[in-house]
């Protein structure tokens, strides 16, 4: 038994904070896992953690405005996905940059938005916490808004599912099926707006920019085909999340005594080093090259 | 507006546009506005590590900005750009959260350095923000034509060993950047200025020299503008520059769209 307490702190599984940020963590980990596998084959990691900085702006807004921040991130990251869309960039280069002037405007945004919250009520503390976010701080009753958001941003991935992979492997071959890349785009933005949304405000954007890329990248390093990928990123991410908040309870009795150290920290470690040992392990598959997604083109010049 | 107080957040904005204009050329043109936005914020780390054993933050500033442009770097040669950057971040951030945790100091401090407070620069802070400005721009001077030349091509050729170093020099330029202009301006003016100025520059002009001038003078155009802005109103600087960097864009790319 001390054995095993060496391990586990006594009190693990009968915390109620304990439970609940371990099935709102491990739901996000595999909605994560399967929009964030998308998101790495289609080298759009930047737009998938802008999109959880700029849904904190949209929070910010909701917050001086009194109502729930979870529909000021939903509509901002949706409002921003359809911005990018509409000035219809095709170069991945050219996307990246524009990516950047509106994550540049909406954390000015967001600066505005806190300095008014700040002179308004002065509370410092809620401004970090909207930065940070924390998964120990989840109220339990959020559930089933996340559970349902969850579905959704699936659902928005299985619907268009063979689209959105043709799409995001060759363009080119759903061109000559005489079928525009652009509407499965569209979904698939769609969806990673609602599962950044739903991950950035319950875990806050470290965490939810550390699921959304690390599981996917190496789950694609390691998977033989789609189905194995898929599983390969959700238990890297669910066991990540366990193990992170395990190492975090447990830190409760390391130097400086009594204080705990963060969740995101080991998480955030746990799949660095996980994707660490997936470069070691098998070199990478061809059909994934970046020579193979990066196709130079000559409006980049 | 030009009391003498201020003329120390004029002349440190100055230096911080005209580098910022000129590095933001290549994240333009190599499509790395990613990087922009992951060393500042990651760099973050250092500051509050440098908080936690109490040495002047400008030495976990450079600290972390080095690691960080180092383990994206090694990352990259096998992984996509993006992941290798998003990972690099995340790590970055992730100890970030733990110094941040151990440490006792106020929130504020480390909000400041978030948002930036160049109204509130002091005089002993401009010899060390010229001195990276200087080396920096040796940098960027020996290596022009190289970084150019890989920063055109793919993302592909620059894998290849030869290519390798001019990556590294990239990221090494941005780390020095990050370390000389977070103290003073904050994360958010530098990731701004480094994006929106260069990215406007490209969609209006034809030829690399055009750019960067260009890029320079929205930049500088930019920071000045929204300093006045800010003292004016006393709304926050990032503001002002953040909304100017997306008209600016916007204008950019209705620009391109009715005359190329």
């Amino acid at each position: 038994m001390s054995f095993l307490h060496a391990i586990v702190e006594p009190g693990f599984f009968s915390s109620s904070v304990i439970a609940t940020a371990l099935v709102i963590g491990c739901l996000t980990a595999v909605v994560s896992a399967v929009v964030g596998t998308f998101t790495v084959l289609r080298s759009q990691s930047f737009m998938g953690h802008a999109l959880s900085d700029i849904g904190t702006t949209g929070g910010a807004a909701a917050y001086l405005a009194g109502v729930p921040t979870l529909y000021g991130f939903i509509l901002i990251n949706l409002a921003t996905s359809g911005f990018l869309e509409a000035l219809g960039i095709k170069s991945k280069k050219e996307r990246d940059v524009a990516t950047g002037v509106i994550l540049g405007g909406a954390l000015g945004l967001a600066s505005l938005f806190l300095y008014l919250d700040t002179t308004n009520t002065s509370t410092s503390g809620d401004t970090m916490n909207l930065l940070f976010g924390s998964i120990l701080t989840i109220q339990s009753s959020i559930e089933p808004l996340f559970i349902a958001l969850a579905a959704l941003a699936l659902m928005f991935i299985v619907a268009t599912y063979r689209q959105l992979l043709l799409a995001s492997l060759d363009p080119d071959l759903l061109r000559v099926k005489n079928r525009s890349p652009q509407l499965a785009g569209i979904a698939f933005l769609v969806a990673l707006s609602l599962a950044v949304a739903m991950s950035a405000i319950a875990i806050g954007t470290i965490l939810s920019t550390a699921l959304l890329i690390g599981p996917a990248a190496a789950a694609v390093r390691l998977g033989k085909n789609m189905r194995s990928v898929f599983v390969y990123s959700s238990t890297i991410g669910v066991l990540s999340i366990f193990f992170g908040v395990l190492l975090s309870y447990d830190s409760y009795n390391w130097p400086p005594f009594h204080h705990g150290w963060p969740v995101s920290f080991f998480v955030v470690s746990i799949i660095f080093i996980t994707y660490l040992v997936t470069l070691f392990i098998k070199p990478r598959s061809k059909s994934y090259s970046p020579a193979h997604l990066d196709t130079p083109r000559s409006t980049d010049v | 507006m030009f009391e003498p107080f201020m003329i120390n957040a004029w002349i440190t904005a100055s230096i911080v546009a005209v580098i910022s204009g000129l590095v933001g050329f290549f994240i333009a043109l190599r499509g790395q506005a990613f990087i922009a936005h992951a060393l500042p914020n990651g760099a973050f780390a250092g500051a509050a590590a440098a908080g936690l054993i109490n040495i002047n933050p400008l030495f976990g500033l450079g600290f972390f900005s080095l690691l960080g442009a180092g383990t994206i770097g090694l990352l990259e040669r096998k992984s996509k750009r993006d992941v290798a950057t998003a990972l690099g971040f995340v790590l970055l951030l992730g100890m970030g959260a733990l110094f941040l945790s151990l440490s006792t100091e106020y929130s504020q401090q480390i909000f400041s350095l978030l948002f930036g407070e160049i109204l509130g620069v002091s005089p002993s802070q401009i010899l060390p923000t010229a001195a990276l400005a200087v080396i920096t721009l040796g940098i960027l001077i020996l290596s022009y034509r190289r970084l150019l030349y890989t920063s055109v091509l793919g993302e592909e050729l620059s894998q290849k060993a030869l290519f390798r170093n001019q990556n590294l020099i990239f990221l090494l330029m941005v780390a020095l950047v990050t370390t000389m202009a977070i103290p003073v301006v904050g994360t958010l003016l530098l990731f701004t200025l480094l994006v929106s100025p260069a990215a406007t520059a490209r969609l209006i002009t034809k030829t690399p020299k055009t750019a960067i001038a260009a890029s320079v003078i929205l930049a500088l155009l930019m920071v000045y503008s929204s300093i006045a802005f800010s003292y004016v109103s006393n709304w926050p600087v990032g503001f002002f520059i953040g909304m100017m960097g997306v008209a600016s864009y916007t204008v950019g790319q209705l620009w391109r769209k009715l005359f190329a």
